[in-house]
């Protein structure tokens, strides 16, 4: 029996938050589902660890799929170049949020994470670099204050040491917990960039599955060179939400990279095992070279 | 002194009969030509530009523009701008730096508009954009929240030196209906979250977002629009001599820092 075939059809969506509503899968050959892995995009079932061998990328159709902020930057950097900055920041609960605190906290424990972001200087094929890592695990990388503050502090880190950034974009958009500062971070962050911009620097943006809301209508749509994984999920309204406005069902490649490169707001779509070698090209392509130690 | 609570001022400003930018502008600017199109798609409705004169000073007017009947929120798109809407305002927000003019932002939108074709033509890249030259636009701008400020949409035309709200008007990151359905999975809880969300005019002064309230008379501007728009007129009169008096780099200066102070943590 082909492994497609040991779930039932499921007829949900395949898109973005397909999680609720998707049917529990049965799995008639007793394989445990934790060794699966279902493809958001082309719905096949594959070998978690067939997955995972390849970077998370399904082997069927070619979906970028999400990785943590500490995977991604191990397979972007050189090894061992890899300085975090600004780890211990922590939100506060500014508007006393219900909830929120025991969130994060629980989020803190479960991923290791402090927030939504890792930022830090590493070279990239021996090219000094800022770099800054969306991890969608956390309250699905939402921007609240600490996102905000990092990926500004990075620009600036940039900006003063004459230095490219590249920031890896996850979003689910503004975070909701931390109300208007929130929507604010979307304002900083943008000034922080054009700050970095004037300064003469490179300012290089990959998009990644998922971003959208605010952090697409802010920093990750102001990139220099803007580069997209491949079916990874962009844009600036969920799809829900469309759907809900529009009382129709969205097609299924709408939103994803592709689309957006069609419709011409991505520069190019770069797979992940080649993504070190474009990164590190198009920066000595604007003049950064390999640091002479 | 305004005790409403967030929920009632919501109420408030939904109601039909609240006045909207296109009652304001001819109370407050001596005249007004409307300047159409963002050269690259369309005209949008729902954002309206053009130049004016207030107190016999040259001004660049960007408005998101509210319907006070069905018909004219058909055309209008109750206030929720596409792309090319924020491309019109940046490109009239342009020609007024070229021109050394002062722009003036009404904000009164749920957000801006979510759609297949709002995406197509890159929603998210329009009001980013906005925001960065909005950060570095040399010449003074002065926001005021007319009723609703809906996210995204709304700080495309709130990235200025000095942002009013009027008394009732409220600012959110999320809607407080979409907020209620994410926490409650319960849209009908929204006026719980109206007041969890803290978005009224005290609490955008508080939490530095907002410099001054305009006091809407008798406790809401429906009652006295000639009141209200002078109130409006008067506040946009006073800051704009405090701007244009001020050095451009260091009305920039402070503008940026102003957002660049805006957020809360430890470390
Ligand atoms: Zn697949």
């Amino acid at each position: 029996m082909a492994l497609e075939n040991l779930f039932k059809v499921v007829t949900t969506r395949f898109n973005g938050n397909s999680e609720k509503t998707d049917q529990k899968p049965v799995n008639s050959n007793n394989i445990p589902d934790n060794l699966l892995f279902k493809c958001p995009r082309c719905r096949n079932v594959v070998f978690e660890d067939e997955y995972k061998a390849l970077n998370m990328v399904c082997p069927k159709c070619g979906y970028h799929g999400r990785i943590s902020a500490s995977e991604r930057i191990e397979l972007t950097v050189d090894k061992g170049s890899f300085i975090e900055t600004n780890s211990n920041m922590l939100s506060k609960n500014p508007i006393n949020f219900p909830d929120y605190d025991e969130k994060q906290q629980a989020l803190r424990d479960k991923t290791g994470l402090s927030d939504a972001i890792i930022t830090g200087e590493a070279t990239i094929r021996g090219i000094p670099v800022v770099i800054g890592v969306m991890d969608s695990r956390y309250m699905m990388a939402s921007m609240g204050s600490v996102v905000g503050e990092k990926v500004v502090r990075a620009f600036e880190l940039a900006t003063q040491k004459k230095k490219p950034i590249i920031l890896f974009t996850a979003s689910g958009g503004a975070r909701m917990q931390e109300g208007i500062l929130s929507l604010m971070q979307m304002a900083k962050t943008s000034g922080a960039a054009a700050k970095h911009s004037e300064a003469g620097q490179l300012y290089i943006t990959v998009l990644t599955d998922p971003t959208t809301g605010g952090v697409t209508a802010s920093f990750a749509s102001l990139g220099d060179i803007i580069i997209a994984e491949p079916k990874a999920l962009v844009g600036f309204a969920g799809r829900r939400v469309i759907e809900g406005t529009i009382k129709q069902r969205l097609p299924d490649d709408f939103q994803l990279a592709e689309f957006l490169l069609e419709k011409g707001f991505v520069d190019m779509i770069v797979e992940r095992k080649k993504m070190r070698s474009v990164l590190s090209h198009v920066m000595r392509l604007h003049g950064y070279e390999k640091e002479v130690l | 002194m305004n005790d409403k609570t967030a929920w009632e001022r919501q109420c408030l400003i939904r109601e039909k009969t609240r006045p909207t930018v296109n009652d304001y502008i001819p109370l407050i600017f001596d005249e007004f030509y409307e300047l159409h199109g963002d050269r690259h798609y369309g005209d949008d409705a729902a954002l309206m530009g053009g130049i004016a004169r207030i107190d016999g000073i040259p001004v660049t007017v960007l408005a998101e523009v509210k319907g006070r009947d069905l018909n004219e929120n058909k055309k209008t798109n109750f206030a929720m701008p596409h792309p090319e809407g924020y491309r019109k305002a940046l490109r009239l927000a342009k020609q007024a730096e070229k021109f050394h003019r002062p722009v003036i932002c009404f904000i009164d939108t749920p957000g801006a508009f979510c759609g297949i074709e709002a995406e197509e033509r890159g929603q998210g890249e329009a009001i980013a954009k906005n925001i960065m030259e909005f950060m570095r636009l040399k010449t003074p701008v002065t926001s005021v929240v007319l009723g609703e400020a809906g996210s995204g949409g709304a700080l495309a035309l709130g990235v200025c030196d000095r942002l009013a709200m009027l008394e009732n008007a409220l600012y959110s990151v999320i809607s407080p209906r979409g907020c209620a359905s994410i926490l409650w999975k319960d849209a009908s809880r929204e006026h719980e979250a109206c007041e969890i969300l803290k978005i009224t005019a005290e609490d955008m002064v508080r939490l530095g977002v907002a410099e001054a309230i305009i006091e809407e008379p008798n406790g809401s501007a429906h009652y006295d629009v000639y009141k209200i728009a002078e109130n409006i007129k008067e506040f946009l009169v006073k800051t704009l001599k405090e701007n244009s008096s001020k050095n451009i780099d260091i009305l920039l200066e402070e503008r940026y820092s102003k957002f660049r102070k805006i957020g809360e943590f430890t470390e």
